[in-house]
């Protein structure tokens, strides 16, 4: 028999989407109201059945295995911590603890995401807001290389499209939309005007939106593969309407130039609150990235890319960050939670990293399980575990455990590693 | 089982001023000395010291997203200022956003016990929870912003008193809050239309009748009428402003005798001076609060140097962008509040900035009564907490007042009114302003004294000449009995409690918030309140009529 299990939140996506209800028949998920193609997954392709942990391949107590975790991490000169993102804030803080005590370094998926905006962030500051003062007040939403109709399912229809809200009583109607990428995608489908950028040229469109705001006009035809006469059109709305708001993606973070493209427009976005009210919002990613930002900075001080190496925290990304230490070889020791580097990494840190001895905390049989020494096969938080999530507007939601499983959390195994190497 | 001996002891609330004495302790209380067997407990010889109990802090901006993103958006501010781990200490980082442990330590290595966190928007205080827990040696209290609240205001604009009285005694337990605060009424609202209110009786766009005078008389009345421990927590109107020092005084008359506490007041207590440069109109203001038993104040004194400027006050942090040229994050947050952060440095050559720590010290010196005016900097607004030795010292100290007085913007100087008040602070008003004073309206029964029954929350210092190295490097600091920081180093970490309140309220309110969730919020009413959750160290606080 079949029960009905609510409230139920989905961590997959910065959306945290916190509205769902999931039918659960014998321990298992078998349907999830509410939930988007790509959360659904999560619950209803997840197997419950107890697993042990593993050491070199073998199945181990829970007890053996922390205890070759914590040789691993005593044994190391320079023990790297990552992942941290699709994990809840208790684990991380956890996480924190345990690269405070041995001196390593920590890091998550933020740099190889929306790193680049926090930096930005750091040099030029960000006008923000909760996606709840978007869906009632924007009249003007630009999406400036993202893709939220592929990444981020429902996003569209909870805040930033067709909502209706305190002041756009008409849903999308009351919404004029601006995509700005460098080639048609779901999204630009959706909006009203697509601006399509040259690759590699989105600084000098920001700059040139910058001069237009201003009063002040180019003398070209057109930047960046645009027609300046579409971006004064453009700069004209950014002006007068009366609320405005961008999203951003990897299309801004991770192309030629990256942090400096994201400072361009959190400028822009500062210097159009002289005419009228703008915010930004980073899309970010996956479902606690921006928790895993909150946590580190709390306890360090620093967003991502952290050295406790010298006995307190160190801030340099390129240096400090993941695919870095591997690249260079600086690190001897890895510990992922909720990630898979092994698939996604830059082949010389994969293939680094599948050299010197790893440790995974990791739902999933990942490909960076299948290389580990020792992995344990945690709960998901929001399945089988509970937690804290911080969606991509910096609002903790709770995540709930839907089924009741043996397995064991992220923030017991870390809690255990961390006595374990006292 | 502890005694520290032979100390002087400051002690108002029992009316104790430096005359020698023993203060014993048994299971975190003090006790008198028939309950201790002497020969098991430990005992500090107190010879020469001075023994307070610990400092209370009755508004800091320590934890919670706005702090978070001051972190973040400042490593300039902790290279530098890193700190080490020792043992099992956590390391971190000071400067002047410090990191959630390392605040802990440097409140203990200062001699305080308790802190109250100064604004919180319930919609993050699940965040603010969380980092209470990572905040260790410390009581800390949460106000949650009430100000900009759509819901109070619409029962505001709609008469609706009693809906607006539980709607407020469910928010404070749905965050686990403490107190009401209220920071720029109606103008943080008005901020999301791009505006700002600069009068008591300006409208709040979209609420047709609400005003900030409404939304102030009607918080403070059901303040009283819940029987909260502490008074409305009040940052007014035109915060900065050469208008402050006015409607300052307009908001303390337009409280009607009702009690409430005026924060950081130097920041709004100026008057419009010659060339666009604000004067201090510390005088007028005074004056109103000395006529106006009602009302509590601290001061959020200036302190030269940089610091990280962060409030609930979108409007006035824009404007500080505008000014200053520098970086800038704003925040409006759904339904009920904003805010946003800038870096700043004040400069004792700035003819602004010299009015400013002007402002601060004559208010301090101008309201008679100790128990009603606090020391605070508004950390990290006027400057860090870690600078309070520094207030203490220009407060007792008139040679030293004079000295840094005679290095500031000559044209700040010039007839300003600090040379002429002779006032020297007691280490009796030191004790009061820091301790006792804090305590007592926050309704602290067992914080901020040492009689018999009091938590053994208490600070040991050597009697120093230079009042700035007494109070930034205790002897000996105890929380709950417990030694945690011993000549001015932490040496231990206990939990630290979350003080909240949870007042009685009609049931029904509930029907209706769960309503209006549907419409207000993009998150659901569960995950919103925290009330039914476990928090780390939570500690209710009984509410009850007010005498």
């Amino acid at each position: 028999m079949s029960t009905i299990v609510e409230p139920v939140t989905c961590s997959f996506c910065g959306c945290v989407c916190d509205d769902l209800s999931a039918e659960v028949d014998n321990s298992r998920i078998v349907r999830v109201r509410g939930a988007c193609s790509s959360g659904l997954g999560m619950f209803t392709g997840y197997d419950p059945a107890p697993r042990k942990p593993t050491v070199d391949g073998q199945e181990v107590t829970w007890e053996e295995a922390v205890a070759e975790a914590a040789a691993i991490l005593k044994g190391a000169h320079s023990p790297l911590i990552y992942g941290l993102s699709s994990t809840a804030s208790e684990a991380q803080r956890k996480a924190v603890e345990l690269a405070d005590r041995i001196g390593a370094v920590i890091d998550s998926t933020s740099s190889v995401c929306h790193g680049p905006s926090g930096l930005a962030m750091q040099a030029v500051g960000e006008p923000t807001c909760t996606l709840g003062e978007i869906r009632d007040r924007a009249d003007l939403i630009v999406f400036w290389g993202c893709n939220p109709d592929a990444s981020h399912l429902r996003h569209f229809a909870r805040f930033s499209l067709t909502p209706k809200g305190a002041l756009t009583t008409n849903g999308r109607q009351d919404r004029t939309v601006y995509v700005v990428d460098v080639r048609p995608t779901g999204t630009t489908k959706r909006a009203d005007h697509f601006l399509q950028v040259d690759v590699g040229s989105d600084f000098e469109v920001l700059t040139t939106l910058r001069l237009l705001v201003r009063g002040k006009e180019p003398d070209v035809e057109s930047v960046g593969g645009i027609p300046v006469a579409d971006l004064a059109e453009l700069a004209q709305r950014l002006k007068s309407c009366r609320f405005g708001v961008a999203f951003m993606g990897m299309g801004l973070t991770m192309t030629a130039a990256r942090q400096l493209n994201v400072a361009e427009l959190f400028t822009l976005v500062s210097e159009l609150n002289q005419y009228t009210r703008f915010s930004v919002m980073p899309m970010r990613g996956h479902g606690n990235v921006a928790g895993a930002d909150q946590v580190l900075s709390w306890t360090t001080g620093y967003p991502f890319a952290v050295s406790f190496a010298r006995g307190y925290p160190q801030f340099s990304p390129g240096e400090f960050s993941a695919v870095d230490m591997l690249v260079r070889q600086a690190t001897d020791a890895a510990l992922i939670i909720a990630s898979d580097p092994g698939a996604h990494f830059p082949r010389a840190a994969a293939q680094y990293l599948s050299e010197i001895p790893t440790i995974v905390l990791d739902h999933a049989e990942s490909v960076t399980a299948s290389h580990a020494q020792v992995v344990f096969p945690t709960a998901v938080y929001g399945v089988d575990a509970s937690g804290t999530a911080y969606r991509m507007d910096n609002i903790p939601i709770p995540l709930h455990k839907v089924i009741e499983t043996e397995r064991v959390t992220d923030e017991d195994v870390l809690q255990r590693i961390i006595e374990a190497v006292q | 089982m502890l005694g520290i001996i032979g100390g002087r002891i400051y002690d108002p609330q029992n009316g104790r001023d430096g005359e020698i004495g023993d203060i014993w302790v048994r299971d975190g209380r003090v006790v008198t000395a028939q309950e201790i067997d002497r020969e098991r407990a430990q005992i500090i010889d107190a010879t020469g010291m001075v023994i307070m109990p610990g400092g209370v802090d009755i508004h800091s901006h320590i934890v919670g997203a706005k702090v978070n993103s001051g972190r973040k958006l400042r490593p300039e501010d902790h290279r530098g200022h890193e700190r080490a781990r020792v043992g099992n200490l956590r390391s971190g980082v000071e400067g002047t956003v410090p990191t959630t442990h390392v605040t802990g330590y440097l409140y203990s290595e200062m001699g305080y016990t308790t802190v109250m966190e100064a604004a919180t928007a319930p919609l993050v205080a699940r965040h603010t929870h969380e980092e209470l827990e990572d905040m260790p040696n410390l009581d800390k209290g949460v106000f949650i912003t009430m100000g900009n609240n759509h819901f109070i205001m619409e029962c505001i604009r709609d008469q609706q008193y009693e809906r607006a009285r539980d709607y407020v005694a469910w928010l404070l337990g749905a965050s686990k809050g403490y107190a009401i605060k209220i920071v720029n009424p109606g103008g943080v609202e008005n901020w999301k239309w791009g505006r700002n209110v600069g009068e008591l009786d300006d409208e709040v766009i979209g609420y047709e009748g609400v005003t900030p005078r409404q939304i102030v008389q009607t918080l403070a009345r059901i303040n009283d009428d819940l029987g909260l421990p502490h008074v409305p927590h009040i940052h007014g109107i035109n915060l900065g402003k050469s208008t402050s020092a006015r409607t300052t005084v307009e908001t303390i008359a337009a409280l009607e005798g009702r009690r409430a506490h005026f924060c950081h007041l130097q920041f709004l207590s100026y008057g419009a001076g010659k060339g666009g440069v604000h004067r201090s109109e510390a005088a007028q203001v005074a004056e109103a609060v000395n006529a106006h038993p009602n009302v509590t104040v601290d001061i959020g004194q200036v302190i030269f140097g940089s610091t990280t400027t962060m409030t609930s006050d979108g409007p006035l942090q824009f404007s500080l962008h505008q000014t200053t040229g520098n970086k800038w994050v704003n925040d409006d947050v759904e339904s009920e509040s904003g805010g946003g952060i800038v870096p700043i440095a004040y400069k004792a050559a700035n003819p602004i900035n010299a009015t400013m720590w002007l402002a601060g010290l004559e208010l301090f010196l101008l309201i008679d009564d100790p128990w009603r005016v606090f020391l605070t900097t508004d950390h990290p607004n006027g400057g860090p907490f870690t600078r309070y030795p520094q207030v203490i010292r220009l407060l007792m100290d008139r040679g030293y007042r004079e000295e840094m007085f005679a290095g500031i913007n000559a044209r700040a100087r010039k007839g300003a009114l600090l040379p002429e008040l002779e006032r020297e602070y007691s280490l009796r008003d030191i004790a009061i302003i820091t301790r006792a004073g804090p305590a007592r309206v926050l309704g602290l029964r067992n914080k901020g004294h040492l009689g018999v029954g009091a938590a053994a929350d208490i600070a040991v210092y050597r009697d120093l000449a230079d009042r700035e190295a007494m109070f930034a490097r205790p002897a000996y600091v105890f929380k709950g009995g417990e030694l945690v920081a011993r000549d001015g180093k932490v040496v231990a970490e206990l939990p630290g409690r979350t003080l909240y309140v949870a007042p009685a309220y009609d049931k029904s309110i509930e029907a209706e918030v769960d309503e209006y969730f549907k419409r207000a919020y993009t998150l659901s009413l569960a995950s919103y309140s925290v009330l039914g959750e476990s928090v780390r160290g939570a500690e209710r606080v009984e509410c009850g009529a007010r005498s």
